[in-house]
């Protein structure tokens, strides 16, 4: 096998991109016209904070409303792997400079991580 | 009161023509899509943030993967400089829920003058050789290729760049917009990197700034599907229009105008909105 090189990276990640933002952007079309399908009659109210709906704001939560096919749950899912989608990025990029033996960009990706690791936390505790 | 149905079909409406502008004039969906949301639907600023986020990392995201693949983005470069801005995307996140809204506005309304004033200055292709020894310890040197051949550049005043990009997450995070304007400024005029290489270059790190806020977002509960939804399809529709329509024209000079003169309006109004305690 020859050496992996920017350009395998460059391939790789932008292949990455696309599929994470054609996938997710698909889920959340399908959710979208469930919901619309089931919920559109409804009055809207977005005018005071008040958060999200509990099944949509945990893990359990969300696997269940896909289960029933829940429209609400279905989105959010999606949009949970769209923002996964950089994220995954980022670790391949790791991968990426380990393949190529850049020890030093291996530990900044893995600096990245980290930080939105903590972030992940910090907003949990919140 | 609006049914679903209705809503959804406007903001997804609105959301088009946000990414449709944003993307001609190199700003960003987000830009459009917040001032939309909150002063003419009245829809609360957090949910409004949120949508916005949701919307950025699909526009930045889709279009990385393409600028990626020609070899003009400086990854290593974004990678580093991510450190930066992920770090401050996740501070203007948690600090996002101690200010008060209205302040949340006036800061909106400041950041967006300030870009659309920038993206208005002329932009010339600067090419830096100087050797700088931050940026050759840390590889940022780079080429990209271009009509007349590869092209070799030089990065300088790394820490000013990175701590410029601190600030841009700061703001991506606290805003829920992508801030790219604050990215190309950091590249363009600190760091001196060609234009083509930092627009690129800024655009691939939005995704991630606007995801390691978005995870604090998505706990917090500021992101609603239902409202999400319609944001982030219509905005990713309206870009690729947006760059389907830049292949084809030569000068959007005239659009930039037309841009800014509506950023002023919308930029005004939040700002009033935000001191009269509306928002």
């Amino acid at each position: 096998m020859s050496r992996f090189k920017d350009t395998d990276m460059q391939a790789v990640i932008g292949w990455i991109l696309r599929v994470g933002v054609l996938l997710s952007m698909s889920i959340i079309f399908i959710g979208g016209l469930i919901y619309l399908y089931r919920h559109g009659q409804a009055t809207a109210n977005y005018h005071t904070f008040k958060g999200i709906p509990d099944f949509v704001h945990s893990a359990p939560g969300i696997i269940n409303g896909i289960i029933t096919l829940r429209g609400q749950a279905i989105i959010q899912a999606g949009i949970i792997l769209l923002i996964a989608t950089p994220v995954i990025r980022v670790v391949f990029s790791a991968i990426g400079f380990v393949l190529e033996k850049d020890y030093l960009y291996t530990g900044i990706t893995l600096l990245v991580l980290l930080i939105i690791f903590a972030s992940m936390l910090s907003g949990h505790a919140g | 009161m609006m049914s679903v149905i209705v809503l959804t079909l406007i903001i997804f409406i609105g959301s088009y023509f946000a990414g449709l502008l944003g993307s001609l004039t190199g700003l960003g969906g987000g830009f459009v899509i917040i001032p939309l949301l909150t002063l003419l639907l009245h829809v609360d600023i957090h949910y409004a943030i949120g949508a916005s986020l949701v919307s950025v990392i699909a526009t930045s995201s889709g279009s990385a993967a393409a600028y990626v693949k020609e070899g003009i983005t400086n990854i290593r470069l974004g990678m580093f400089l991510e450190i930066a801005t992920t770090a401050g995307a996740m501070v203007g996140a948690l600090i996002a829920v101690y200010i008060p809204t209205s302040f949340i506005a006036v800061i909106f309304g400041i950041i967006l003058i300030t870009s659309a004033v920038m993206s208005l200055r002329k932009k010339a292709e600067q090419i830096v050789l100087e050797k700088n020894k931050l940026a050759e310890t840390l590889k940022l040197n780079s080429s990209y290729p271009t009509a007349n051949g590869t092209v070799a550049y030089s990065v300088k005043n790394v820490g000013g760049g990175f701590f410029m990009m601190l600030f841009a997450g700061i703001i991506s995070g606290l805003l829920g917009i992508g801030s790219g304007a604050l990215k190309v400024l950091a590249m363009d005029t600190v760091m001196r990197i060609p234009f083509k290489v930092s627009t690129t270059t800024s655009n691939f790190m939005i995704g991630v700034t606007a995801a390691a806020s978005a995870v604090v977002y998505l706990q917090r509960g500021y992101i609603d599907p239902g409202l999400s939804m319609p944001v982030a399809i219509g905005v990713l529709l309206g870009a690729l229009s947006g760059s389907k329509i830049l292949v084809h024209t030569s000068s959007s000079g005239w659009l930039r105008w037309i841009f800014a003169i509506v950023v002023t309006f919308l930029a005004s109004q939040m700002i009033y909105n935000g001191f009269m305690g509306k928002i």
